[in-house]
């Protein structure tokens, strides 16, 4: 098998935490594998995370250059074009990063490409037995992926439990000087925060919260019922923002908030991955649910199958009579 | 402004109980309901909007079969002047880099200012948009939740990012984007929207129009290709409470009250 690369994505000279489950993956990917770690950015930072690698990877490319300083994907892109053989093996997270960097890198470099991945099966040749989800989630498949001519591959944040850091004591191999041409028609300008809301979502100890399954905006009054009576706080899944039913800063997930309840109630939620990212400290969580199959089973610790628009009244009546 | 929105017609996860076909080599497709895929129909609404500020024309395209002339006529009724089908035997069974190398020789047919796609769609894999863009040599930018056109040679977008931070960029005409959920909302289409555009002609190309090799697409020029569906093992799952209503909510109270649910 062709050698695997990871890209290691890093924030303040820390590697992002990726790491860890990406040199898993390369292992069940291939255990023999040496894998190499490599990193784009500029400066001291750079130089911190690539030191900070070494005790995970064998060897660690590094790649600096002042436009590199933003891990924007289309610079990220052409450097790796410029310095890595174009039958290369490559991880990369399934995050907005890898979203933006993975396909196109696949295309430049004519190998194969699979995106959020969330195991490997081994491999028969130049097959590789991929096992992704369709469909939110409620499906899984596998795939071969022809990988004759080499593979980008994004895999799941979360789908590889992470190894321990090690004590490997890897070399930094300098190849910022093959960068080459780096100039792309895409410039970052500047990082917009997030709004802050009224409620802080993440300082509840229960939550309450609602995704696609509540149907209709009116039905959020029933939910925020629910949760006074709980002493709760009512938090949910994107799609009720994107509806502009709730504020942003209620919503749970890796591209909304992380919070760390004691108690998650989980009303009318598939249990995305996306959703799912963003609930630490492995609270208890109930979820209501119509479908039976509905992915949130699989990682709740208590189930009800059912319709939430009539579960929630009754709940609400019976927890003020108590 | 001339834009191009690539879209897809999908089974609604909404609407749908997914199971296995009884071989277990494909979900049942049986009364399955289909839509448009949700992130494209943001990316259509997008467009129109733009024509609307700036001008030009909203053309929709989708690889697919006889029955994805129904997303494009939807998005039609949307407010998108031209809908394309791309249809062919040959392109059943193609992987994200045959979905793209089909769009990018209609792309190639027009002069498009900017492309749109959806971020993902069913399958969730988000590459469609990323692999036209490289085969255009054009940039790219992936999840984009703000687009401000301010001038005919670049535009500003933003990116949505973890956390839902935003990341904003300039990028160059023309460009490729894929948009997320919730960069506006979606007009509503009725029966009799779609009506008024039953009678529009929707062209429909197949691979020889478009100047394809049959072999470079469909299932013999995928690099992946889906072998089975299957529904993972629950592992331990969740405890699921049963009974009556009342049964499972006065079991649901005392599960509440031992682990600090109830204030
Ligand atoms: C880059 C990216 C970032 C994302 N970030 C986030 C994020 O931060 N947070 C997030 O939540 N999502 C995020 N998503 C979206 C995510 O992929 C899912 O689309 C989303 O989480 C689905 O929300 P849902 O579970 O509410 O809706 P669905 O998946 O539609 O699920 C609705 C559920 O409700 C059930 N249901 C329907 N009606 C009823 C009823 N009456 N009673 C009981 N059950 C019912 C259905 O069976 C279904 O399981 C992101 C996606 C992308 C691409």
């Amino acid at each position: 098998m062709a050698q695997i690369f990871a890209y290691i994505p890093h924030k303040d000279g820390v590697a992002d935490d990726i790491a860890y489950e990406i040199q898993a993956a390369a292992g069940k990917l291939d255990s023999n594998a040496q894998v190499t770690a490599i990193v784009t950015g500029s400066g001291d930072t750079l130089d911190k995370v690539a030191g900070h690698l070494t005790s995970l990877f064998k060897e660690v490319i590094k790649i600096g250059h002042d436009d590199l300083a933003y891990p924007n994907a289309e610079v990220v892109r052409k450097a790796l074009c410029n310095v890595l053989p174009s039958d290369a093996i490559i991880l990369a997270p399934h995050n907005t990063f890898g979203m933006d960097l993975v396909p196109g890198l696949s295309i430049k470099f004519d190998s194969a490409c699979a995106s959020d991945v969330i195991d490997f099966e081994g491999t028969e040749g130049a097959t590789l037995k991929i096992v992704r989800q369709v469909l939110g989630g409620i499906i899984s498949t596998h795939n071969d992926l022809d990988i004759s001519n080499g593979a980008v591959i994004a895999i799941r944040p979360g789908a590889f439990a992470p190894v321990e850091d090690g004590s490997e004591g890897g070399t930094i191999v300098d190849k910022s000087g093959d960068a080459g041409d780096i100039s792309t028609k895409r410039r970052f300008l500047e990082i917009v925060e997030a709004e802050v809301g009224d409620v802080d979502i993440t300082k509840s100890d229960v939550l309450v919260s609602i995704g696609r399954g509540i149907e209709e905006e009116e039905n959020i009054g029933v939910a925020q019922e629910l949760a006074e009576a709980m002493g709760a706080v009512v938090s949910c899944s994107r799609p009720i923002v994107d509806a502009k039913w709730l504020e942003k800063s209620r919503q749970v997930g890796t591209s909304g908030q992380t919070v760390k309840p004691k108690v998650y109630l989980a009303l009318g939620i598939s249990g995305s991955f996306q959703h799912m990212g963003g609930i630490k400290g492995d609270p208890f969580i109930i979820a209501i649910n119509k479908n039976a199959n509905a992915p949130i089973f699989q990682v709740a610790d208590v189930g009800i199958i059912g319709d939430i628009l009539e579960f929630m009244p009754e709940l609400t009546e019976k927890i003020k009579d108590l | 402004m001339e834009i191009l929105v690539c879209i897809k017609r999908v089974p609604d996860t909404a609407e749908n109980e997914f199971e296995l076909n009884s071989a277990g080599n494909d979900i049942d497709r049986d009364d399955l309901v289909y839509s448009v895929n949700e992130w494209d129909n943001y990316a259509v609404e997008e467009a129109i909007q733009i024509v609307g500020e700036h001008g030009g024309s909203v053309t929709v395209v989708s690889v697919g079969d006889d029955e994805s002339e129904e997303v494009l006529r939807r998005e039609m009724a949307m407010g998108a002047d031209n809908g394309i089908l791309l249809s062919d035997d040959a392109f059943e069974d193609s992987d994200s880099r045959g979905i793209a190398s089909i769009l990018k020789a209609e792309v190639e047919k027009g002069n498009y200012d900017l492309i749109l796609t959806g971020a993902q769609a069913d399958d969730g894999a988000a590459e469609v948009g990323g692999m036209l863009a490289a085969m255009l040599d054009l940039p790219y930018a992936s999840l984009v939740n703000q687009i401000d056109i301010d001038g005919d040679k670049h535009i500003k977008v933003g990116r949505e990012i973890e956390g839902g931070n935003k990341e904003m960029n300039e990028i160059e005409l023309p460009c490729v984007l894929s948009i997320q959920t919730g960069i506006n909302e979606p007009r509503y289409v009725g029966i009799r929207g779609i009506r008024k555009v039953a009678q529009i002609e929707i062209p429909v190309k197949g691979a020889s129009d478009l100047g394809i090799d049959a072999g470079s697409v469909g299932k013999d020029g995928a690099k992946m290709k889906r072998i089975d569906y299957f529904v993972p093992d629950l592992g331990e799952g969740a405890e699921m409470l049963e009974g009556s209503t009342d049964e499972i909510i006065e079991k649901l109270i005392e599960k509440l009250k031992s682990k600090g649910g109830l204030a």
